[in-house]
């Protein structure tokens, strides 16, 4: 245990910051980086291609539903070393590690997104659809200010959990010299040789901390959502009398 | 002036099954139509036919001179000007109730945020709601969402209302504050259709009774005349079994 401490204490800026500001941000801040942007970049594309799926135009829907099957079908490593190998002949020079590993979970996150988006959509009763349609709102303003608002609150804890999967991924830059939290690790636990165990120990705590406090995160803003919603319970008609337009009659 | 609504030779098939046969009819400015008959016999099929949430596959749906199921129709435009009420509410939960009004008008018709939410508060008085406003939909019992719901139609301003079943998802001591609320409407004149089964409503309120069957309207006549005598067996004997319970 206490041996834990002195490796933190000694690698401690390694693990956290890498080689920084000494050279590329690593370690736990990287694996943070890599993930926070893979979101950003994933959840539009995913929403849109969730989106695409369900949308009435072929032309559209198919292509999403290939790209999302296609990516859902293939081990995440495999997509690594595609995108290690193809990207550099595509655009005809190197990318970094760390843009290959984002580029890598931005294709293959999205697709997963696409399918919790899409869950989200078809989970909505179709009245909220029509209602909206029949008010004359447009397909696009229909998706923007009825239907995505709703499935996107719904899908929230799917989409954390999500976050928390990419978090996860991230650590398979490992394989092509992404500096972050893993490979920062396997440096140290290399440089001392026979503590493996209590260096892969803070690792795993620290994959721990952080997805665990994000999934306590995402559980406290949706209660707090939901108790907006609902800050009282329904009132019986009883209660608030409706003014009637004219004398009721018997029915 | 010519009928608002006009149903020329509509036809409309699901699949093999023909839910509208030949239809035609008319409604004219400030008519009040109710429309009844068994369940399936295309009662809510024809309402949704009105404002496009359901297409036809032949004839003609005529709307103050447009065409609703023409190729070229401005459909969302078109939209705006007939409102809908449906018996599920379909009020938007994300959003308060003075949300739900306000955001077609704004986000249509373009109407500035301060003259909305006048607007809303005028509309939630009118249906009996004014203390309702910033409350969100969950809170509302089923008739209030429902008056809430024939108050976000009006937002629109449209000349005519279509109402699917208003009443049906409604517990029973709820059903008396909705159809208040429609027959206060009537009562200014608007122009109305109603798909219902509240026959003491049809008969204090519509103008005309459509009897349908089988995707056809056997009867269109007076409530006196279609209650007392109805003229079509089918309709004799569905007024029979009515009484009958």
């Amino acid at each position: 245990m206490f041996e834990i401490f002195t490796i933190l204490h000694d690698n401690g800026m390694l693990l956290l910051m890498g080689q920084y500001p000494n050279g590329p941000i690593g370690g736990v801040l990287c694996t943070l980086l890599i993930s926070v942007l893979a979101v950003l970049l994933a959840f539009p594309i995913g929403v849109l291609l969730g989106l695409a799926r369900l949308s009435p135009w072929r032309w559209l829907s198919w292509p999403a539903t290939g790209w999302v099957y296609l990516l859902r079908g293939i081990p995440l490593m495999m997509v690594v070393f595609w995108t290690y190998f193809c990207v550099p002949l595509l655009i005809g020079h190197n990318i970094s590690g760390f843009a290959t590993m984002l580029c890598t979970l931005v294709i293959y996150e999205s697709a997963y997104i696409a399918e919790i988006v899409r869950g989200g959509i078809q989970a909505l009763p179709h009245g909220q659809y029509e209602a909206s349609r029949a008010l004359g709102m447009s397909h696009l303003k229909t998706l923007r200010l009825v239907i995505l608002p709703q499935a996107l609150f719904n899908t929230l804890p799917s989409l954390v959990s999500q976050l928390v999967s990419i978090i996860k991924d991230s650590t398979l830059g490992y394989v092509i010299n992404v500096p972050e939290l893993t490979f920062a690790a396997n440096q140290v636990s290399n440089q001392l040789l026979t503590k493996p165990f209590q260096v892969f120990a803070i690792v795993a705590l620290s994959y721990y901390l952080i997805c665990f406090s994000l999934t306590w995160l995402a559980n406290k803003l949706e209660a707090h959502i939901a108790q907006k919603r609902r800050q009282a319970p329904p009132q019986p008609a009883s209660v608030a009398p409706a003014v009637m337009l004219t004398k009721p009659s018997s029915q | 002036m010519g009928p608002m609504i006009m149903f020329n030779q509509v036809n409309k098939w699901y699949g093999a099954y023909q839910a509208l046969t030949n239809l035609s009819a008319e409604i004219n400015t400030g008519e009040v139509v109710v429309v009844c008959g068994p369940s399936g016999s295309g009662k809510s099929t024809l309402i949704r036919t009105v404002n496009r949430l359901e297409p036809i596959d032949d004839g003609q749906i005529v709307f103050d001179g447009i065409d609703i199921h023409g190729s070229s129709t401005r459909l969302n435009q078109l939209r705006t000007r007939i409102g809908f009420v449906f018996q599920s509410f379909n009020l938007f939960p994300h959003v308060s109730v003075a949300e739900n009004i306000m955001m077609s008008p704004m986000k249509v018709l373009g109407v500035k945020r301060t003259e909305a939410r006048r607007q809303a508060g005028e509309l939630l008085e009118r249906v009996g709601l004014s203390h309702k406003a910033d409350a969100y939909p969950a809170q509302l019992s089923g008739g209030q969402q429902q008056r809430v719901a024939i108050a976000r139609a009006l937002a629109m301003k449209p000349p005519v209302m279509l109402f699917d079943e208003p009443t049906s998802a409604l517990d029973p001591e709820m059903v008396g504050e909705v159809l208040s609320v429609m027959r206060g409407l009537a009562q200014e004149g608007m122009t109305m259709m109603c798909v219902t089964h509240e026959m003491n409503f049809a008969r204090d309120v519509a103008d005309t009774i459509w009897f349908m069957d089988q995707g056809q309207i056997l009867e269109k006549s007076k409530p006196e005349q279609f209650f007392t005598q109805p003229q079509h067996p089918r309709a004799q004997r569905f007024l029979s079994d009515l009484r009958s319970h």
